[in-house]
């Protein structure tokens, strides 16, 4: 290769660049020298801090000394960053003109005009292929949405207005066992589940029974309650045991306070508040209807059943919900 | 043979032009790119010098900062609700069966080194993030950022505001402790609650009825870890690209223009003051995630939907929500064999969907009424504003108010009042409070509107009776320190115009006039 050739291939042309000595590119500080010691010591310790972050990553040191060491470093080497930026760099003020970003308007009509011109030949000429071309997309954009959200899950059907709770089924409690007569004492409360939902592998009830099925269970009484619960359910409650979804019909929360005093249930979200003693008709907060109450019984061993399921869906309301 | 190699560095150092290794990269890149010219226009680039600017600049580096340490989380979190026997370092979890979900986070925790910082750093992170959107937005709607020809960007960054949120919610829900589980169960009931689809929507999301078949912590995961965060990218980079393309607006002030931008370039001295500001959003990020903690899931134990936890409160963006839902009356409708529960409906879907309507519409709104459709580059003065300095306080009025609704309950108690009287004053509020927040505001700009000089020290009046009796006003003289010196504004020194210089380039740099002028603050 000859020297020529390694020429650049360009004349290099002399770059007028700001002189240092112009006041512009000068320091905003008043003190340069003094700011710069300090952000010097600054720097320094932003390096001890960052090292000891090293050491205590290796020493395998507690969360708040890893958090510490590498925040307390992290951030002295930002500020001395930012003050070396502010105070020891070029302050101008400088000023950048704004162009206008608008074209001409024979540019923006020469856009406008091709795009309504050259469109009609597609549309005049062609309007069945482009009729044809539209309903094509069209197809496409519809049946493409099915597999998107079609495939996600099943359809509601009455899924959401079923529980696992039927006629005779049996009450257990959180690790299956079933409930006597005697398992509360008057102002005792347990949360119960329908008798197999329990989960083999782990020994407690399955997600769906904690989730749809959970029942609050209260013993207001020794006696059936006088006078019932809502007219119609005298024998509802006996021995004084009364059931209730624990679903919030506000929002789904489990309905797990209970005031004893009172005989009020709270919902710790958004504190709604149900009477036992009267249907668990809302007392207090935005539950607009009561809980679901469960018929109780017992059966031949003398276990705590459910008469009947529950006669409505339980928890929130939705648009397909039926009362 | 020393001198030799010697006068071959010089020579080739001489070949490589007076910018040495820099020029050399320069021109290689230039030669297949062309990224001189728009280059040196880009570090001319003009920062206008003005703290409030810093807020959009903290929810970028936030946002950096929860991709970092999101990715070292993916990297160990297991999303899935099997569940599974925990053996691990907090031994009162020991045995017990929990979500491999929430096993993972507890090992994130407790086992992975530096994973329990980086985790609570995420949190923080994602706190840090929606608020100092929220704080930008408001930086931009108080001084009329968003005016034409930014209306786009106002929309984009609402979006992110609205993503954001939604990235925070699902993020919060993956865990699979019992707080989460909750907040998760109250976001089905919502979803339900809408009129149609809602029961649709819910069995496809949830794979049934909740809570469904284990297939929603996955979903949420890779919602979270990939297609929100890959949208806000794409948002993140059209919003700074149109920053750029129309560039910053600026306060009025002297020397500054509708036509012009006046700070400070590009770099050195705001790529300085920047990357330090990342380090120190870092820092903070990295010290809250040290000394504070956030969301101790260990404590509330795996998720199971029959227990509760009380006092449940969201993450704070989620607050005004909640808020709402509390304060709402219990109004459902039922008929025809339908429900349509309104006290839900209203609070959740209906109040944040018109919320942010009004906040993407507000630019059109706003032109609609002013009628004006000039292009501004030039920020306003809250005060000049009355109107829609109003309207916004009593927006963020109402917003705080529904925020303090959410923690009814552990009002109450703390006060020791009836949970009733609370929930109704929070009733009243958040009516009264957004209307007087509005009315005060109102007022107060336009008396602010009337004084001179607002925010400048008063200088004394020398008050002078002549012989004949008349009464005369002299100001005082300007105080000492009051007086500063300041530079006039100039173009970035040499902007890239070339043309190629006749005499061989040998042409002189030529230097920047600059006028020092005396200015009274």
């Amino acid at each position: 290769m000859s020297d020529e050739e390694r020429q650049p291939s360009r004349t290099r042309v002399p770059m007028p660049v700001a002189a240092l000595s112009d006041p512009h590119m000068g320091d905003a500080a008043k003190h340069p020298a003094r700011v710069e010691k300090i952000i010097a010591v600054i720097f320094l310790l932003a390096i001890v801090f960052l090292a000891l972050f090293g050491a205590a990553y290796w020493q395998n040191w507690r969360a708040w000394e890893l958090g510490g060491t590498i925040g307390v470093g992290l951030f002295l080497l930002g500020f001395g960053l930012t003050a070396w930026g502010k105070y020891l760099m070029p302050q101008g003020p400088f000023v950048e003109e704004r162009h206008t970003l608008a074209s001409t308007s024979e540019e923006r009509d020469s856009m406008a005009a091709a795009l309504v011109e050259r469109s009609a030949v597609v549309v005049k000429r062609r309007k069945m292929l482009g009729g044809l071309f539209a309903l094509g997309a069209g197809i496409f954009g519809i049946v493409a949405v099915f597999p998107l959200l079609r495939s996600l899950g099943p359809l509601p059907g009455d899924s959401l207005d079923v529980t696992d709770w039927r006629k005779g089924t049996v009450l257990v409690d959180s690790s299956g066992r079933p409930v006597r007569k005697d398992t509360l004492v008057v102002g005792g409360i347990m949360t119960v589940y329908p008798q197999g939902t329990v989960n083999p592998q782990t020994g407690f009830i399955t997600d769906r029974g904690q989730a749809v099925d959970q029942t609050v269970l209260i013993r207001v009484s020794d006696q059936p309650l006088v006078p019932p619960t809502m007219p119609g359910r005298e024998d509802w409650t006996p021995d004084g045991y009364v059931a209730y979804s624990k679903l919030c019909t506000h929002l789904g929360c489990p309905v797990g306070l209970y005031e004893q005093e009172l005989e009020l249930l709270v919902c710790p979200c958004h504190q709604s508040m149900f009477n036992v003693r009267n249907g668990a008709v809302p007392q207090f907060g935005p539950a607009p209807r009561p809980l679901p109450q469960m018929h109780l019984g017992y059966n031949e061993q003398g276990y705590l059943i459910a008469m009947a399921p529950y006669d409505q869906a339980v928890g929130p309301g939705f648009y397909e919900r039926t009362t | 043979m020393s001198a030799t190699a010697a006068t071959t560095k010089r020579s080739a150092k001489a070949a490589m032009g007076p910018f040495g290794q820099v020029g050399k990269i320069v021109d290689e890149l230039d030669d297949r790119l062309g990224v001189a010219k728009g280059g040196r226009v880009f570090l001319d680039k003009i920062f206008p010098d003005h703290w409030s600017f810093m807020l959009g600049e903290i929810s970028l580096y936030s946002f950096v900062v929860l991709l970092a340490t999101g990715i070292f989380l993916s990297l160990y979190f297991v999303p899935s609700t099997q569940q599974v026997i925990y053996h691990g370092s907090y031994r009162p979890l020991d045995g017990q069966w929990v979500s491999e979900a929430f096993k993972s986070t507890v090992s994130i925790s407790f086992d992975v080194r530096g994973g329990l910082l980086v985790r609570q750093m995420h949190h923080w992170g994602a706190d840090i993030f929606t608020g100092s959107i929220i704080v930008h937005m408001a930086r931009i709607f108080f001084t009329g950022a968003f005016r034409k020809p930014r209306e786009l960007n106002w929309i984009i960054g609402t979006t992110m505001l609205i993503l954001a949120i939604l990235e925070g919610f699902i993020g919060y829900s993956l865990p699979d402790d019992l707080i989460s589980g909750t907040g998760l169960r109250i976001g089905y009931s919502i979803a339900e609650s809408i009129p149609f689809v809602g029961s649709y929507l819910v069995t496809f999301l949830w794979g049934g009825q909740f809570p469904g078949t284990g297939i929603i912590i996955p979903r949420f995961f890779i919602i979270h870890v990939l297609i929100i965060p890959l949208v806000l990218l794409g948002l993140v980079s059209v919003h700074l690209g149109l920053l750029v393309r129309q560039k910053h607006t600026q306060f009025a002030g002297e020397g500054r223009t509708e036509h012009n931008v006046v700070g400070s370039p590009m770099f050195p001295t705001f790529m300085a003051k920047t990357t330090g500001f990342l380090f120190m959003v870092t820092a903070a990020t990295a010290l809250l995630g040290a000394f504070v903690q956030i969301n101790p899931i260990w404590q509330f134990g795996s998720y199971d939907a029959s227990k509760i936890s009380y006092a449940v409160q969201p993450d704070w963006y989620m607050g005004w929500l909640d808020g709402a839902l509390r304060i709402m009356p219990s109004w459902e409708f039922a008929g025809w064999g339908h429900t349509i529960p309104f006290e839900v409906l209203l609070p959740a879907v209906v109040f944040p969907g018109l919320i942010f309507t009004i906040a993407l519409m507000w630019p059109a709104l706003e032109r609609k009424v002013t009628g004006d459709d000039e292009l501004h580059n030039l920020l306003d003065r809250p005060r000049d504003r009355p109107k829609r300095t109003a309207a916004g306080a009593a927006m963020f009025a109402l917003l705080f108010t529904l925020f303090g609704a959410s923690s009814t309950d552990v009002l109450a108690n703390f006060f020791h009042i009836s949970l009733n009287e609370v929930l109704w004053f929070f009733r009243i509020a958040v009516i009264v409070i957004p209307i007087v927040a509005g009315l005060v505001t109102y007022q107060l700009c336009r008396e602010m509107q009337g004084v001179h000089g607002i925010g400048k020290r008063k200088r004394p009046v020398i008050v002078q009776r002549s012989v004949q009796g008349e009464y005369t006003t002299v100001p005082t003289p300007p105080r000492p320190d009051d007086m500063h010196t300041e530079l006039d504004p100039e173009p970035v020194p040499v902007r890239i115009d070339i043309e190629p210089l006749s005499n061989g380039g040998t042409g002189e740099p030529e230097s920047s006039p600059t006028g020092v002028r005396q200015v009274t603050r």
